[in-house]
């Protein structure tokens, strides 16, 4: 062990990036391209893109203007990719942070409070993995009415904090009986205040690596949904509708540049985000460090 | 070691009542009522509401409930409106595909996540285990449907290797001639799930290898002039692949999870497509069943996996 005592969790990050050549790349790989889709997709108009244009429709790659060539409806494949892209960005950094919050929450107070409390809450918990969450998503979507991006969002939510409850929860279990949290009840803290502005920071590095970690899984899960037809509603532009598309035969083999870009950019962000996510993990992991 | 299995059975009970309740609800909140499919236009709007009120539709919700479990236990699981017969048949009839399917995933799942786990714990930190590190790590990390199509689009029609929709050609002749045509529609499928399904094992298994290749026995094995790869073959193979044992249960949960995705691709006529095609024709008594029997499975696997669990490590069983 180098002298690592008094060093920030934020020089830690760098270090570690310093020594994985790979991560270095991913990382200016991954900015590059979320800021390429959100400079991008600022200048553009999201209806005059979506707007159908039969005549133009299936037009290869470089021809009439359109780089990465048209879809089915004549919109342009590159416009219409990098909306996706934002979309889904968007909506899986808005996912992750409910659930993080909604994690951290339940977590904290299953933790700190142990014993009984602890045992219902973790009951419910397990009931919560047990349910067929695709299959109660599509058919929830599948029943709501006028259903939007922000219905979207909620009924995602509502499952997908278990995982985070779970790992804050075992985390907290253990802080709760470090000496810490002992004087700060006996100097007569409230517990919210011990659990927030105590507990809280002692497991900033491990919320870091799970919000960074859950991100990924959040897109696939959005971008899989919107594949199956039950993510994002139609007038919004998603990455899963463009793969989706390939699901007729002819449009896979015939015009594969309508879904193969779209594949593509999904496993980039997806593979790269957690690549960097790993990273982030080894460095608060005084065992796996490299640097 | 009796105790522990009664004590986890006893837990499901619960469980499996609050997903019955839940499962119920939505139903109730799913357009259409217990006579879809069975209403033609001739019925009059009178004969109709007499029935209704005759199956109790107008009850409070927890006697509603109470006759939709007992009609349950009794395999009465309503009408497909969709397919027109009863749903428990339709469902029986689409069950053996996945079943298979799922099969012959897992046994290549295993068959190539076993060797890999063992070469990565054996070889620790050379190229080889990064090599297998980093293959595990993009299994995980990228949207399983997004390689199952290009699977598909590399496979089955670029290179035509593969039949790319059904279980079953039309003209496949014979017993063995229709056998063969199952396997041929089934193995793409079950390879490119296989592939992406080795993450938890490998990564399980290889740390186990690498706790075991320090502990005395393996020490003494080695004093006493046992060869390096029957070590690692036989005694420490041994006692790494117990706990591996008991990730079949949720093995199961993830397939049938995995089962809706897979089934839509490659457009397999098993009980995930069946779910798909319920939700696009709002046959909704299919869709409550399904339902209720994915979260019965996933409740059974969890279940199967403890059971296994504390069989093979006796230190998870309750006193």
């Amino acid at each position: 062990m180098k002298k690592s005592k008094d060093t920030s969790n934020f020089a830690m990050i760098v270090r570690e990036f310093k020594q994985d050549k790979g991560a270095t790349f991913f990382l200016f790989l991954l900015s590059a391209l979320i800021l390429f889709i959100y400079i991008y997709a600022a200048f553009l108009d999201t209806k005059k893109v979506m707007q159908v244009d039969i005549l133009n429709g299936y037009s290869s790659p470089g021809k009439n203007g359109h780089l990465l060539g048209t879809d089915q409806g004549g919109r342009d494949v590159l416009k219409y990719l990098v909306l996706g892209a934002r979309n889904s960005l968007n909506i899986g950094v808005t996912i992750t942070l409910i659930v993080e919050m909604i994690g951290i929450a339940f977590g904290l107070v299953a933790g700190y409070y142990g014993g009984l409390v602890d045992n219902i809450m973790m009951r419910f918990l397990d009931f919560m993995m047990l349910l067929p969450m695709l299959m109660l998503v599509i058919v929830i979507v599948s029943i709501i009415p006028n259903y939007n991006m922000l219905d979207f969002i909620l009924v995602m939510s509502a499952f997908l904090w278990v995982g985070t409850a779970r790992l804050i929860r075992s985390k907290a279990l253990s802080e709760a009986h470090k000496e810490y949290v002992y004087a700060a009840i006996t100097s007569g803290s409230r517990p919210w205040k011990i659990m927030l502005f105590d507990m809280l920071p002692n497991i900033s590095s491990l919320i870091i690596v799970d919000l960074i970690l859950s991100l990924t899984s959040n897109i696939g899960i959005e971008v899989g949904l919107s594949f199956l037809g039950f993510g994002l509603p139609d007038s919004v532009p998603s990455l899963g509708v463009m793969i989706g598309l390939a699901q007729d035969p002819d449009v896979m083999t015939g015009s594969p540049w309508v879904w193969i870009p779209a594949a593509v950019l999904i496993l980039v962000l997806c593979v790269g985000i957690s690549y960097v996510g790993n990273v982030v993990r080894r460095a608060f992991d005084a065992q796996q460090r490299l640097g | 070691m009796w105790k522990t299995i009664l004590r986890r059975v006893l837990l499901m009970i619960p469980e499996l009542i609050a997903l019955s309740i839940l499962i119920f609800l939505l139903a109730k909140l799913m357009p259409g009522d217990p006579f879809t499919g069975m209403v033609t236009p001739e019925t009059s709007p009178q004969a109709v509401e007499a029935l209704r009120i005759k199956a109790g539709v107008y009850d409070p919700w927890y006697v509603q409930y109470w006759h939709w479990v007992v009609r349950m236990f009794h395999g009465d699981l309503g009408m497909s409106y969709q397919f027109k017969t009863s749903v428990g048949s339709l469902i029986l009839s689409r069950m053996g595909n996945t079943i298979w399917l799922s099969l012959l995933t897992l046994i290549l799942s295993y068959s190539l996540s076993i060797p890999l786990g063992l070469l990565a714990g054996r070889y620790e930190n050379t190229k080889l285990d990064k090599g297998i590190m980093i293959y595990t790590f993009v299994a995980y990390a990228i949207p399983s449907f997004v390689f199952y199509m290009l699977g598909v689009w590399f496979f089955g029609y670029k290179l035509k290797l593969f039949p790319t929709s059904g279980s079953v050609s039309v003209d496949a002749t014979g017993t063995f001639g229709y056998l063969l045509s199952r396997l041929d529609h089934m193995i793409l499928p079950a390879c490119l799930q296989a592939v992406l399904s080795v993450t938890a094992v490998v990564q399980y298994l290889r740390s186990e290898v690498i706790d075991n290749k320090n502990q005395d026995y393996v020490k003494t094995a080695r004093a006493k002039g046992v060869p390096e790869k029957t070590i690692f073959t036989r005694h420490i193979f041994r006692n790494s692949l117990l706990p591996i044992a008991a990730f079949l249960g949720y093995s199961i949960t993830g397939l049938l999870g995995g089962s809706i995705f897979i089934e839509q691709i490659f457009n397999y006529p098993g009980m995930g497509l069946l779910f798909m095609d319920s939700i696009l024709n709002r046959d909704y008594s299919v869709i409550t069943a399904l339902v209720l029997l994915y979260g019965t499975l996933t409740l059974i696997g969890s279940l199967l996996s403890d059971i296994i669990l504390s069989l093979v490590d006796p230190r998870v069983r309750i006193g």
